[in-house]
């Protein structure tokens, strides 16, 4: 082969690979712009002020398009979630990190690896098989598709990242913090609680950040396991209908190009924006702790 | 007193915790593969779904799965892994790739029915593919690229640099020291990405919901053009959209099975590998 030849094929390589590189821009724009000019057609249709302060969703027959019912359920859902996964997800990671042997890391490790892997589409099968069933018998109602089932399966999707990211945060606190602590006369669990986690802090509030991220943009388990009711939800035991679980079942049913359909889109934008906002905020947190923290 | 009050106080919580969330994939595993199980047989995996899917067994869902995983990795490894050479090998650190991992980071991040909504724009409407096995792929494959140069750009950081350096210095151009050196070196790391990607994928419903997917068809699709049928889609629908819940429900817990089977069957393929490149390192 030609020097000649050779030299043209690393140029050319290096140009493709550039090319590759510049199209995940191109991707995450393309997405962007597909969400905002969709969003443009639906504002063209109904009033912005409507939308965002509308209490019924109704687009069918009433042609009703106030997003605040699924933004409070989703609200709801997700934060319930939180309520069971942070402190599960963050006590976890510390027994990991601090307190149990290899041995027993060489267990949890996979264990949480593979409750990631489940998917979600099973977890959502489990609360209407177990997690529902068990509710209804509880608070004796008819079924159990409502938020609190919704939290307890948003939960279990979300903690395998906070625990890995959390575990991570922990570990990452120095030993001369500990070693200090311990060196006061402060026993073990007092360092854990009035040392080693304040200062993760910055990287569990990350963690969090993530987990969250990820439980509000949940489609399938809250499809399947919280009932779909479109009425202003009270509580933890009304049925719910959240952003992700609108679009999945209404993208389906309506025809193309109509005001129902750039609808579904002008919902999905405000989805990516609370999902960016989350995801860049847990970011920047992790950014200022990796300069400042421990 | 009080110091021992909270050493126990300490213990419940941090390994009543963990305790709890062992118990959920024990449940979990447990409950789903004790009804699965028995529902499995030869019929149930090879055959034709029958009488309204009140009957038969799941084959179509099965081969669907398998080529929409195939698709995705079709397209999305290549795209990938040059992607991941070009910030590992080239780019260097500079604004540009500053903004380009961001986006990385940010596309992980979107949710996935996003992803199906964006499918359903480009692929079907836009491109004029249709709802097809090809648009579903294509829209897995725009979801799993963000995790494949993540894990290929994490194996390439593990070749070391006197790699590089002595490719170059016997004589090859950048681009032949990656691809003869840097890439092989690297492989055990790219296909653990690769293996763990599509076991997500092949989990996936919501990318797939508007962009293909259907609740039944005759036979295996024959073309790419084709709607088809597939495992998470089949449970989702046999769970809540059949008109006879409770009949279709042991079909249910047999999909679900098979599903869940299939995805930690390819997990312990990826451990294997990075177990085994472990020990030759």
């Amino acid at each position: 082969m030609s020097t000649r030849f050779r030299e043209n094929t690393d140029l050319f390589f290096s140009k493709l690979f550039k090319v590759t590189g510049l199209l995940t821009l191109v991707l995450l724009g393309g997405i962007f712009f597909m969400l905002l000019y969709n969003s443009v057609s639906f504002f063209l249709d109904v009033a912005p002020l409507d939308f965002f302060t509308g209490n019924q969703w109704n687009p069918g027959s009433r042609g009703d398009y106030g997003i605040l019912p699924l933004i409070a359920s989703t609200i709801l859902v997700t934060l319930g979630s939180m309520l069971i996964a942070v402190p599960l997800g963050i006590f976890t990671a510390a027994y990991m990190s601090e307190f149990a042997n290899r041995r027993v890391q060489r267990i949890l490790k996979p264990v949480i690896e593979m409750l990631a892997a489940i998917p979600s589409v099973a977890i959502g099968f489990l609360g209407i098989v177990i997690i529902g069933p068990g509710i209804a018998k509880l608070f004796g109602m008819q079924n159990g598709l409502n938020a609190l089932n919704g939290s307890i399966l948003l939960a279990i999707m979300s903690l395998p990242t906070i625990v890995t990211v959390a575990e991570d945060a922990i570990h990452a606190v120095p030993m001369s913090y500990k070693e200090a602590s311990l060196g006061l006369g402060a026993d073990k669990w007092e360092t854990l609680f009035r040392v080693t986690l304040p200062a993760a802090l910055p990287g569990l509030i990350a963690a969090v950040m993530l987990g969250l991220g990820r439980a509000i943009g949940e489609t399938m388990t809250v499809l399947m396991a919280t009932g779909n009711s479109l009425a202003f939800p009270d509580g933890y035991l009304d049925s719910i209908r959240t952003i992700t679980a609108t679009i999945a079942i209404e993208m389906g049913e309506v025809p193309y190009q109509t005001t129902h359909y750039y609808a579904l889109f002008a919902i999905a934008t405000v989805l990516f924006i609370i999902t960016l906002a989350v995801n860049l905020i847990g970011e920047a947190i992790a950014k200022y702790y990796r300069k400042f923290g421990a | 007193m009080r110091k021992k009050k909270t050493h126990i106080l300490g213990w419940i919580l941090l390994l009543g915790s963990t305790i709890t969330i062992c118990s959920f994939l024990f449940i979990i595993i447990f409950h789903l593969f004790s009804q699965g199980l028995p529902v499995l047989s030869w019929e149930f995996l090879f055959g034709h779904p029958k009488e309204g899917l009140t009957k038969g067994g799941i084959f179509p869902a099965i081969i669907g799965t398998i080529l929409l995983t195939l698709i995705t990795t079709v397209f999305a490894v290549p795209f990938g892994i040059c992607c991941a050479i070009y910030l590992n090998e080239y780019a260097g650190e500079s604004r540009l790739t500053g903004i380009i991992r961001a986006s990385i980071r940010n596309l992980s991040g979107i949710p996935s029915i996003i992803y199906g909504l964006f499918g359903l724009a480009l692929f079907v409407q836009s491109m004029r593919l249709g709802t097809s096995l090809l648009s579903a792929g294509l829209t897995l494959g725009l979801l799993s690229l963000p995790y494949i140069i993540t894990t290929t750009e994490e194996a390439l950081k593990r070749v070391p640099n006197s790699t590089r350096e002595a490719a170059l210095a016997i004589g090859s151009t950048q681009f032949e020291s990656i691809r003869d050196f840097v890439i092989p070196q690297a492989m055990p790391g790219i296909i653990t990405g690769i293996v763990l990607t599509i076991a997500r994928v092949a989990g996936e419903t919501a990318p797939i919901l508007f962009t293909g997917v259907a609740f039944y068809i005759t036979g295996v699709p024959g073309s790419v053009k084709q709607e088809f049928m597939a495992l998470p889609y089949h449970l989702y629908m046999l769970s809540t959209q059949h008109q006879s819940i409770e009949t279709v429900r042991p079909l249910a817990y047999g999909t679900v099975t098979v599903l869940i089977l299939i995805i930690l069957m390819m997990n312990m393929v990826a451990f294997y590998i990075r177990q085994k490149f472990r020990e030759n390192e």
